[in-house]
């Protein structure tokens, strides 16, 4: 068994409630905040603890806190980024649902760290119910007085208001989800100014993934040192993996990081491996935006080395050989699925969720999911290959925000390491039309179903 | 497109107005605006589960925005109806993760049982079938929305078919 | 601060940005601007047409920016280096939003009033590729009458947001804005509302494309025929400074005066605008100077100017005038 941080406490019956939470340590990392740490030790510990953010991008927590302007005098506010909808992303949910009060206990201490007086916790809209617990949580833990006027007798106040989204993908950009916090569209902003300077209402901001928020409670009772002992190398800590795809055992994982991706994989701790007894085709290890990988550059680098989950080790090859930790959605693909329809499913999505500033990502995400159905359906061209290849260059780099990135990496990738398969669509249309997930549309199994 | 008034005015109980006062008081001074998404979110659970125009006007009254920047805010937000929806909205997820385990194949199978197309509402006004994107439960596909809550794993013909028909009783009771 | 753009060296002012410093020299470095405008307030930055490479950040740091950058709203460090037609990839990325903005565009310049002066139909001239690749169906939008004055054809537009922004900053009340989202995206009211105010007019004078039209000139003329003269009138909403669009005697059309960059010095209103067609309610000043290469400039117009009527070639004051 792993090291578990912040799911250390999951299977104890009640840890839902305020009472069973507390009794198991609950909340003592704000008293311990409070009563014998200055704000400046706090961002002191969580800087040597090396966590960095678990949103996708990996930027070291403590470093943004320290990038705070504290000098003007203005408000400070710290937002929590629970828009989790990065597809094959489910963990800060997870979290959310069945540990609350580790949320709530990360906001208090990384506001008082932050010296702010004000968090929000921008939560997708779906999620609606997680709202709830949420909002449940934070009355309890105000009734318990870590919430509110003068907290602890300290003189420290603080509120929290949950705030929901409504359905919109690119409110996970930091900025763009500042918008929407203000009641706006969420079309994000042009940087710099950051958040750090100018975030909420013109405000000094930081902005922290679920995940990121929960693992300070940790490092402020054990120590910076203590959390980057476990982990390796820069990659410290425990990393939260939402496994999803064709393997048995589908979920949401802690794991030390530095794991093997072939223990994480094929062991019955973790995925359980594939489902059925198939092969492994690919993987898609941090969320559908990082790039693709093939079975053999999955298990072992370009240079031959095992493959671990690290931010580093991951991404070891560049874009050509490797990929990313990102937002730990980890997407499993047996040997039957069909990668120019997974990419097509997923250029759709990056069509859909553009918000449409910027024209590279609102005109070329929608050309390439037509030049991509084209392909799936059997009616692409070869030059049709190279002309994605060319669309998602003039993209990548090009935007205002990461999503034009986003949109881009998987068509690179799946070009990169699968262009004989779009090739074989090209040359086989009729076989590539019947072709569908699973192959389930040639199967018995599918079409007696549909028997109504 | 233009959209076409109703001309149904809307009327807000006084609790679902004190709902929404305390909502706009949670957010600091003069930022009101802020509560837009969720004051949206409460209007539109009030009118059967669709901003008509009037609807959005009325929020820009309650508010103090011009309708405007209401109707821009609502059509940005895939949550946000703007068109009237049936009884029990299936919100099914049709991104990757879910169609790679047969997410796919709940839609043609709501489809088929439902007999409308996605995005149609059946003739009794019960459901309507929409396709949505990744909604945040990848390892449970495939997977809709209903509502407030996620229905998840529903692999089986059985499974759907036992679903709809709580759908129907609960939709009978209420009527 | 002293900034190098294509190896020409300037000064200019701490928190320039580097399409102003780029405009201070002027010529070919200076950056294409669809979207930004200098009177407007937090416009640019979303057409990515200006995008620039910054080869070295500054003196302090030297390291070049990880990606292009847009020049209109990047602000020049001392001691930066910056390659715009110099660049190669700047130069193949700008052949790329070209493209990006042409694929949904109707191209319909020939029966289009911007024709002439639009400044997408120049910045595809001058970048972009002779064919298109783009072999699926265009995106259509109904044209829309948003008010007694001013026709949006939505087909054209590349959604650089001005026409918001003055909405925003000029009037007492913005009526329309961006619905849907992605390339879905369009400017409308939601609803049949007309925009009606003082200074409304202006949004078709920022429209870098043919998406607003003044409804009133509406194919009367196309505007390499007409004779633009600078005129003014005494108003009590604006400066009254404005360009008559001539042809004889008639007044074809009424806008503002535009610089080099195609932006308008000063806004005016809509009496100005649309309800002086009298050229007996006008001074003119002379003739408008006009670029070289415009296509407007090739129908000599001063010529035309000549065979003004007498009673307002002798309220003409101004010496350039008088050269000619």
């Amino acid at each position: 068994m792993g090291k578990k941080i912040l799911l250390e406490h999951i299977n104890k019956p009640g840890i839902k409630s305020y009472e069973i939470y507390r009794q198991n340590g609950g909340y003592n990392s704000v008293e311990k905040a409070l009563k014998e740490l200055k704000p400046a030790d706090i961002v002191e510990e969580v800087k040597k603890s090396g966590l960095r953010g678990r949103g996708g991008a990996g930027f070291p927590a403590g470093m943004k806190w320290s990038f705070i302007d504290k000098k003007s005098g203005n408000p400070r506010y710290l937002v929590c980024n629970a828009d989790e909808s990065e597809p094959g992303t489910f963990k800060d949910r997870y979290l959310m649902e069945f540990i609350p009060h580790l949320l709530i206990e990360g906001m208090i201490t990384s506001c008082i760290a932050l010296e702010s007086n004000l968090g929000f916790i921008y939560i997708r809209g779906e999620y609606k119910w997680i709202k709830k617990i949420l909002e449940q949580a934070i009355a309890e833990a105000r009734a318990a007085g870590w919430l509110g006027h003068n907290i602890l007798g300290t003189g420290y106040s603080l509120d929290l208001i949950v705030h929901p989204g409504a359905g919109a993908y690119i409110c996970g950009e930091e900025t763009a989800l500042l918008e929407s916090l203000e009641g706006k569209r969420g079309n994000p902003r042009m940087k710099p100014p950051f958040p750090a300077v100018k975030g909420l209402y013109g405000n000094p901001t930081v902005v922290n993934n679920v995940e990121t928020i929960a693992s300070v409670p940790w490092i402020i009772n054990n120590g910076g040192d203590a959390y980057s002992k476990i982990g390796i190398g820069r990659s410290t800590g425990t990393k939260l993996i939402s496994a999803c795809g064709n393997i048995n055992k589908p979920g949401v994982y802690e794991i030390e990081l530095g794991l093997p991706v072939d223990e994480f994989l094929n062991s019955e701790e973790y995925c359980g491996g594939i489902k059925d007894g198939k092969m492994l085709k690919a993987v898609v290890a941090g969320g559908s935006s990082v790039p693709i990988l093939p079975a053999e550059l999955f298990y072992k680098t370009k240079k031959g080395e095992p493959r671990l989950m690290s931010y580093e080790s991951l991404s070891d090859g560049g874009f050509e050989s490797g990929t990313m930790l990102g937002s730990g959605g980890f997407i499993v693909y047996d040997e039957d699925q069909c990668i120019v329809r997974n990419t097509w499913n997923f250029s759709r999505f990056y069509h859909h969720e553009s918000c449409g500033q910027c024209s590279p990502c609102r005109e070329g995400t929608g050309w390439m999911e037509k030049v991509l159905h084209n392909l799936e359906n059997g009616h692409g061209k070869m030059s049709d290959i190279d002309l994605l290849w060319d669309i998602q260059k003039k993209i990548d780099g090009n935007t205002i925000c990461p999503l034009g990135d986003a949109a881009a990496w998987p068509v690179a990738s799946a070009i990169r390491h699968f262009r004989e398969e779009f090739e074989w669509h090209v040359e086989h249309a009729q076989e590539a039309q019947k072709r569908n997930y699973g192959l389930l549309k040639s199967t018995k199994e599918y079409f007696s179903a549909l028997v109504v | 497109m233009l959209a076409v008034k109703t001309n149904k005015p809307i009327i807000l109980t006084e609790e679902i107005q004190n709902k929404i006062r305390e909502v706009i008081e949670q957010y600091p001074e003069g930022k009101s605006k802020s509560a837009l998404l969720p004051v949206l979110h409460i209007v539109q659970d009030e009118n059967a589960g669709w901003l008509s125009v009037e609807a959005m006007d009325k929020v820009a009254e309650l508010m103090k925005l011009r309708p405007i920047e209401v109707y821009e805010v609502a059509t940005f937000y895939s949550m946000y109806n703007l068109k009237p929806v049936g009884r029990f909205l299936l919100e099914v997820c049709h991104t990757g993760p879910c169609a790679i385990r047969k997410g796919e194949w709940l839609i043609d199978y709501l489809k088929k049982k439902l007999r409308i197309n996605v995005g149609e509402t059946t003739a009794d006004g019960l459901f309507t079938l929409k396709t949505v994107e990744c909604l945040g439960a990848c390892g449970y596909a495939p997977m809709m929305q209903v509502g407030e809550y996620y229905y998840e794993f529903l692999e089986t013909p059985e499974k759907v078919d036992k679903l709809l028909d709580d759908f129907r009783m609960k939709g009978f009771n209420k009527n | 601060m002293k900034v190098t753009i294509d190896n020409i060296e300037i000064d200019v002012e701490p928190s320039t940005t580097i399409m102003n410093a780029a405009r201070k020299v002027g010529g070919d470095i200076v950056p294409p601007a669809m979207c930004y405008y200098t009177s407007l307030k937090g416009s640019g930055g979303k057409c990515r047409a200006c995008l620039v490479k910054v080869a070295q950040g500054s003196t302090a740091d030297p390291r070049p920016m990880p990606k292009l950058v847009a020049s209109c709203c990047t602000n020049v460090q001392e001691g930066m280096v910056v390659q715009n037609i110099t660049s190669p990839e700047v130069m193949e990325t700008r052949k790329g939003i070209v493209e990006f903005l042409l694929i949904n565009h109707p191209l319909d310049c020939p029966v289009c009033d911007q024709a002439g002066e639009c400044d997408l139909q120049n910045f595809a001239f001058d970048h972009g590729r002779q064919q298109t690749r783009y072999d699926f169906e265009r995106r259509t939008f109904d044209v829309i009458n948003i008010g007694e004055d001013i026709k949006l054809h939505m087909t054209r537009c590349i959604l650089c947001y001005r026409c918001t922004m003055v909405a925003d900053q000029l009037t007492d009340g913005r009526e329309h804005g961006i619905l849907w989202r992605g390339d879905k995206s369009e400017i409308s009211t939601y609803i049949q509302k007309a925009v009606e105010n003082d200074f409304s007019g202006n949004m078709i004078d920022v429209c870098p494309v043919g998406a607003l039209t003044d409804k009133h000139f509406r194919f009367r003329n196309r505007v390499w025929f007409l004779n633009p003269m600078d005129a003014h009138r005494d108003c009590k909403k604006c400066s009254g400074k404005v360009v008559l669009w001539m042809r004889g005697e008639e007044i074809f059309r009424v806008t503002g005066r535009k610089d080099q960059y195609n932006e308008l010095k000063e806004f005016i209103c809509n009496d100005c605008r649309f309800e002086n067609y009298d050229s007996k309610n006008w001074i003119v000043d002379g003739p408008r100077d006009i670029a070289n290469e415009s296509v407007i400039n090739a129908n000599h117009y001063e010529e035309g100017t000549k065979a003004l009527p007498k009673e307002l070639y002798s309220k003409l004051n101004n010496e350039k005038w008088e050269n000619v």
